[in-house]
């Protein structure tokens, strides 16, 4: 690592000025993805900001037909929670399954969905579900807030505060691992409430998490597994790499949802 | 240079260190607990995990200002009073090691997939719980057996039939 | 058997092993704990590129950094003549010429030649010091094109080293060209295969490291390292490399966390780290992160074979035959010219009786990290062609898999096979026998319906493995070109109470020798094992040995061992017929004492180690004091351990991921000391080799950039992609070395690879799949399966 300053701000309003007062300044959440990333001289911030000690960042709670997760809350926080489980299972089954188990202790869904790695869990979940991003300055709809690569909404000092994720009637992920890194090489969250259906496909986009159109119209008309026989994601715009090419990452977007459908419907 | 109090195994520990210091930095270099070890750089092999205020992490993947306030556990104080811990007991029985690196990763994490899931272990929950460990030696045949064995003789060790605490929702 | 059947702590008990306390406190000593007084760090300057000439170096503003003590390059160690890393086994062409071997300088000069290779190194107070100041160091490169590719090497433009013109360090061969060319010729049916053993990276979970140290008042180096053979090391430094004269090198392997092979070598770091303690009167330290581990730890594997069987019309393997082309990467590690030569190819008879044997192997330099011995170095490429071949060949003929081998392994021992080796001893139809009842051949044909049901593949892999440990004797290896013998050597000091010390030439980095040694001891000398400690790995402490690799600690290291432990027994009974008043010949030695035949007159061991120290009771010119005894021990012959390993797995056709569901090993390691220890090793093995079948792979792209450096790519093992495995043993005694061992280390990385592959092409149907068998790669495979069955 590069050297850099430390500072470890109580609340989200002292990180935001921290931020907006230091050059180059990063935030710390769970340091997951950063703090390898400077390990390998690839990422060099002069300022550190650790978002670890605001406690106005943490929470999860059940509001009205939302479910909102604070920021900092880590991944085996969220997937141990009996209102997410209550609230939306699928989410607390993907929160589960994020990484192993230390990593779990650590990252927090803030991080991954500032982050927005391409081969992260939680976007999926956001896309699908048609969550809100909230920040301490604004809230931002999910379907406007992955922009690309690592790339987001997020503007020059703006910090998600909290994640709004409208409870849905059926929601489920599947993933199917890189056999190396445990990303995902492709995953899927379904998520139907009311008569809408939305599929969000991480792992496996060219740009990023995206929604799958031929999915979404197929579940529409019945919200099951067999509604995908023969649905086929196009491999156009599909991640290729030593791992997986497009034509079998987008064979497995099929294959992931209609695990993620049978999941969300019991079977 | 920042300073950093926490607690290690224990003991008060207050050291100030540069701020990139990663928490294995402080325990092998600054504390010279050497049990705790580093096997990658990509936060992936787990011979770096150590308890956290009780929770598994990877203290390579930790920075040590980060650990305010908290307290530390690593493989040195995981005996109690010159007894071998259950799980470091079941290692040793079930021959859960060879070379010895990924262990005290291993029994940490062993020990934190306990105090999540209980007592009673089966072979693919421990499987699928060792994912952010990797050992060279064993093929895991045997570090799954010892884990099952550990968890076992922990939940004799406590209370009978009283199962440890979960982990706290939130 | 079980693991857990224990009677005492002598030969054939699982003892728990004595290190373990150690290291499940977390007080194992390994390289990067030792840290020595005033310790300054190093951080290597790698070279980015393949292929490049350096055309300059300028460090000065890395030299004027913070913290900074010096900045070295090849220049100064060629000032300082100090010799190049060296590959200490001669191969000669098919024409008798020797091979052709360039210069492997520890820092490059004029040129580097593989991504991490070593251009400088930065010794500062803090390694942040030293790695801030090698990005301040600038060079100068003049890149030239890479040769990547293993099979086009010898045919590329771009030339690696100028002393072989055609990137091919040999051409050699070994076998009978005519016989099998007249075999071919008469063959009923010939099986063809071409095949690619994949290249891969050791990993063990321990990065290299290495502490140098010197003693101005003495003139004298130490080295912590993480060493497999801390002497060979010592006398690759000293005699050839020039450090320091032996005696003026200290060379330490203290606890290490495995090695697999990836650290037997001699490399350029901790050469460097030695040196550099001296120039700048400081100790030094180099730990090895794991992107340094992936780019310059010697790889393993990495073969082109195009390979033939011939059989006759009653089935009968007539003849084999092989053209190979090994990549050995950018410079000869120091036993790579050896891996694809005498480790490879007198295996290809494996465990078939097979009149006629042709292997022609050419070597090839690369633009790649060297290769060298990878956990059963060159035998897993042997079995691998011939376990395919045989599998293969079965099923054009129409034949059950099992049957076939059966019907051509060799019946009668010994056994001369036209490559070389005398296997003295084996009973491989009693291991196939055992093997096919623990997996339940039978019931599988109503497995693979049930699987069918259920939309999957499922199908059955043999491994009918045969492998060479304990190479030797060392006139015999000295023969074939090794530039070192491969005895082993054995001190026992018995102390004045009758506790006692072994020194052993053989290093532990995970086989548990602290255990089973002294299990050997305390047998013999009936003593309690808690009386027993092996020492190992210090120069200063052991005498010269020949450390731990191949299989071979406990087939010659133990022996030797047991050796000295006949000479102390002799010298014991010489003390006990003085204290007991009886004629020498007269002495037993049983269970921990010495008796005099027919009288209940004895003398318990400590009591006589006693004796012999005080010397109390004969006259010192008569018979020495003390109890001490050495022994170097040289094999008659390589030892050949043998078995059957059954691989079943099921596949999904729509994710292409290969389950493993059963797992069958039937392992004939001669007699064995721990049953514990040994299953751990098969254990291990066998998890190595379905990590090089289904999920390892080291890949460069055409600019020779490693893609898999790190855990991110290059897929580790993990224990959710392995089942429990039923591991079985029989036992035909070694009778090549007195404690009828056959070594155990090396097996299931042997047995594993052709077993797995075997599986997957007998679900898929077709042969149309290589290692890795990775989901994308299966689900391509299977695709043309269910294809193919939607046909039918």
């Amino acid at each position: 690592m590069y050297a850099f300053a430390y500072h470890r701000p109580a609340t989200a309003r002292q990180a935001a000025g921290l931020l907006a007062k230091k050059e180059d300044a990063k935030l710390l959440a769970g340091g997951h993805t950063l703090l390898p990333t400077m390990k390998q001289r690839l990422a060099s911030p002069a300022h550190l900001v650790d978002l670890g000690a605001c406690a106005d960042l943490r929470g999860i709670e059940r509001k009205g037909r939302n479910l909102v997760i604070g920021a900092m809350s880590t991944h085996a926080e969220v997937a141990a929670s009996s209102i997410v489980q209550e609230a939306i299972p699928g989410l607390a089954w993907l929160a589960s399954h994020i990484g192993d188990p230390h990593v779990r202790h650590r990252g927090t869904i803030g991080g991954s969905v500032a982050n927005n790695d391409p081969a992260a869990d939680y976007p999926a979940a956001c896309l699908a579900l048609g969550a809100t991003i909230v920040t301490n300055r604004r809230k931002i709809e999910a379907d406007a807030f992955f922009t690309g690569l690592y790339e987001t909404a997020l503007e020059e000092g703006e910090i998600v505060t909290k994640i709004a994720f409208p409870v849905a009637s059926k929601a489920a992920y599947a993933k199917f691992r890189n056999p190396a890194s445990r990303y995902a090489l492709v995953g899927v969250f379904v998520a139907k409430r009311g008569s809408d259906v939305r599929v969000a496909v991480t792992g496996a986009g060219e740009g990023g998490v995206f929604r799958w159109p031929e999915g979404e119209a197929a579940l529409k008309v019945r919200f099951a597994p067999k509604s995908l026989d023969g649905v086929k994601a196009s491999a156009k715009g599909v991640n290729a790499d030593m791992h997986a090419d497009a034509e079998y990452r987008a064979h497995l977007i099929g294959v992931m949802a209609k695990e993620a459908v049978a999941r969300a419907v019991g079977k | 240079m920042a300073s950093v109090s926490l607690t290690v195994n224990g003991r008060a520990v207050a050291a100030n260190v540069d701020p990139r210091t990663l928490l294995v930095q402080l325990l092998r270099e600054n504390q010279r607990l050497t049990g705790t070890h580093v096997g990658c750089d990509t936060s992936q092999c787990g011979a770096c995990v150590v308890h956290v205020d009780g929770k598994a992490v990877k203290s390579c993947t930790t920075l040590a200002l980060s650990c305010e306030g908290a307290a530390v556990t690593t493989i040195e104080g995981l005996a109690t009073d010159g007894a071998l811990h259950p799980m470091q007991e079941a290692f040793r029985e079930h021959h859960g090691l060879q070379c010895g690196y990924c262990t005290p990763g291993m029994i940490m994490a062993a020990v934190d997939i306990v105090n999540r899931r209980g007592f009673s272990l089966d072979e693919k929950t421990i499987r699928e719980d060792l994912d952010g460990n990797i050992c060279r030696c064993t093929g895991y045949h045997n570090i799954v057996k010892a884990i099952a064995a550990g968890a076992e003789a922990m939940g004799g060790r406590s209370m009978a039939g009283k199962e440890p605490p979960r982990q706290a929702a939130e | 058997m079980s693991s857990q059947t224990s009677a005492g702590t002598g030969i054939g008990a699982s003892v728990r092993r004595k290190e373990d306390h150690r290291y499940i406190t977390g007080q194992g000593r390994y390289t990067d704990d030792i840290n020595r007084p005033g310790q300054a760090h190093a951080w290597f300057l790698r070279s980015p590129h393949a292929h490049a000439t350096i055309k300059s170096i300028d460090a000065k503003a890395a030299a004027a950094m913070p913290g900074v003590l010096a900045v070295f390059s090849g220049d100064d160690l060629a000032a300082d003549k100090v010799g190049g890393l060296i590959c200490g086994w001669m191969i000669h062409n098919k024409d008798g010429s020797p091979m052709r071997a360039g210069a492997h300088p520890a820092l490059a000069q004029g040129k580097v030649r593989y991504v991490g290779d070593h251009v400088c190194v930065v010794i500062a107070e803090t390694l942040a010091q030293a790695r801030d100041a090698a990005e301040a160091i600038v060079v100068d490169y003049g890149v030239l094109p890479a040769v990547v590719d293993t099979a086009s090497a010898a045919g590329a433009r771009s030339v690696v080293h100028a002393e072989a013109p055609d990137n091919t360090v040999f051409n050699w061969h070994l076998g009978n060209k005519d016989a099998t060319e007249a075999a071919f010729k008469a063959a009923a049916h010939v099986t063809r295969l071409d095949i690619v053993n994949n290249r891969l990276v050791p990993n063990p979970m321990e990065p290299r490291a290495a502490v140098g140290d010197y003693d101005q008042g003495e003139g004298a180096f130490t080295l912590y390292t993480t060493s497999q053979n801390p002497h060979v090391a010592r006398l690759v430094l000293s005699a050839f490399i020039g450090i320091a004269p032996e005696n003026k090198l200290r060379v330490v392997a203290p606890d290490v966390g495995g090695g697999f092979g990836s650290k037997i070598f001699i490399y350029a770091e901790e050469t460097v780290c030695v040196w550099a303690a001296k120039k700048v009167g400081r100790p030094v330290k180099w730990t090895s992160d794991r992107t340094e581990a992936f780019l310059s730890d010697a790889h393993g594997r990495d073969h082109v074979t195009h390979a033939e069987l011939a059989t006759d019309a009653d089935g009968k393997i007539t003849a084999l035959r092989v053209k190979t082309t090994a990549n050995l990467g950018a410079y000869l590690s120091t036993f790579s010219s050896s891996v694809p030569t005498y480790l490879y190819a007198p295996l290809l008879s494996g465990s078939y009786d097979i009149p006629a044997i042709y292997a022609e192997v050419d070597a090839v330099y690369t633009n790649t990290a060297p290769v060298d011995a990878y956990r059963g170095a060159g035998r897993p490429e042997a079995t691998f062609v011939v376990e395919r071949l045989v599998e293969v060949a079965a099923r054009e003929l129409g034949k059950d898999p099992a049957k076939f081998r059966m019907q051509n392994y060799i019946k009668k021992f010994p056994h001369q096979t036209p490559v070389i080796m005398m296997y003295d001893a084996g009973n491989y139809g009693a291991s196939m026998k055992k093997a096919l009842e623990i997996i339940d051949y039978k019931g599988l044909g109503k497995r693979k319906r049930d699987s069918a049901r259920n939309g999957k593949l499922r199908g059955i892999g043999f491994s009918s493995y045969i492998e060479a440990c304990g190479i030797a004797p060392s006139a015999a290896v000295g023969s074939l070109g090794a530039g070192v013998g491969l005895w082993e050597s054995a001190e026992v000091r018995v102390n004045p109470v009758g506790t006692v010390e072994v020194l052993t030439g053989s290093h532990s980095h995970g086989q548990g020798h602290e255990t089973t040694f002294a299990q050997l001891v305390s047998g013999r000398l009936g003593i309690p094992i808690e009386n027993v400690s092996i020492v190992h790995g210090d120069t200063d402490k052991v005498q010269m040995g020949m450390g731990t690799y191949g299989s071979r600690s406990g087939a010659v290291g133990m022996s030797a061992i047991f050796k000295a432990l006949d000479k102390v027994i002799a010298k014991g009974k010489k003390v006990a017929a003085y204290v007991l008043e009886a004629d020498e010949a007269d002495i037993d030695f049983t269970e921990g004492h010495f008796t005099v035949k027919g009288t209940d007159r004895k003398l318990d061991f400590g009591s006589c180690a006693l004796q012999a120290y005080v010397a109390h009771k004969f006259n010192g010119q008569d018979l020495e004091p003390g109890l001490k005894e050495g022994a170097f021990y040289d094999p008659t012959n390589f030892t050949f351990p043998a078995g059957v390993h059954i691989c079943e797995v099921e596949i999904d056709p729509d994710t292409g991921v290969t389950a493993i569901e059963r797992w069958a090993a039937v392992d004939d390691f001669g007699v064995v000391i721990n049953p514990m220890i040994v299953e751990g090793q098969v254990h291990g093995g066998i998890a190595q080799g379905v990590g090089q079948a289904l999920l390892e792979g080291a890949k460069y792209n055409a600019d020779g950039q490693l893609v898999t450096a790190s855990f991110m790519d290059y897929c580790m093992p993990r224990a959710d992609d392995l089942p429990s495995f039923d591991v079985g043993m029989t036992v035909t005694p070694c009778p090549s070395n007195p404690l009828g061992i056959k070594g155990c280390g090396e097996a299931g990385a042997i047995a594993a690879p052709p077993a797995v592959i075997n599986a997957i092409t007998d679900a898929l149907g077709h042969e149309d799949i290589a290692m890795p068998a990775t989901p994308m790669a299966v689900w391509r495979a299977a695709q043309k399966t269910v294809k193919r069955m939607a046909a039918e």
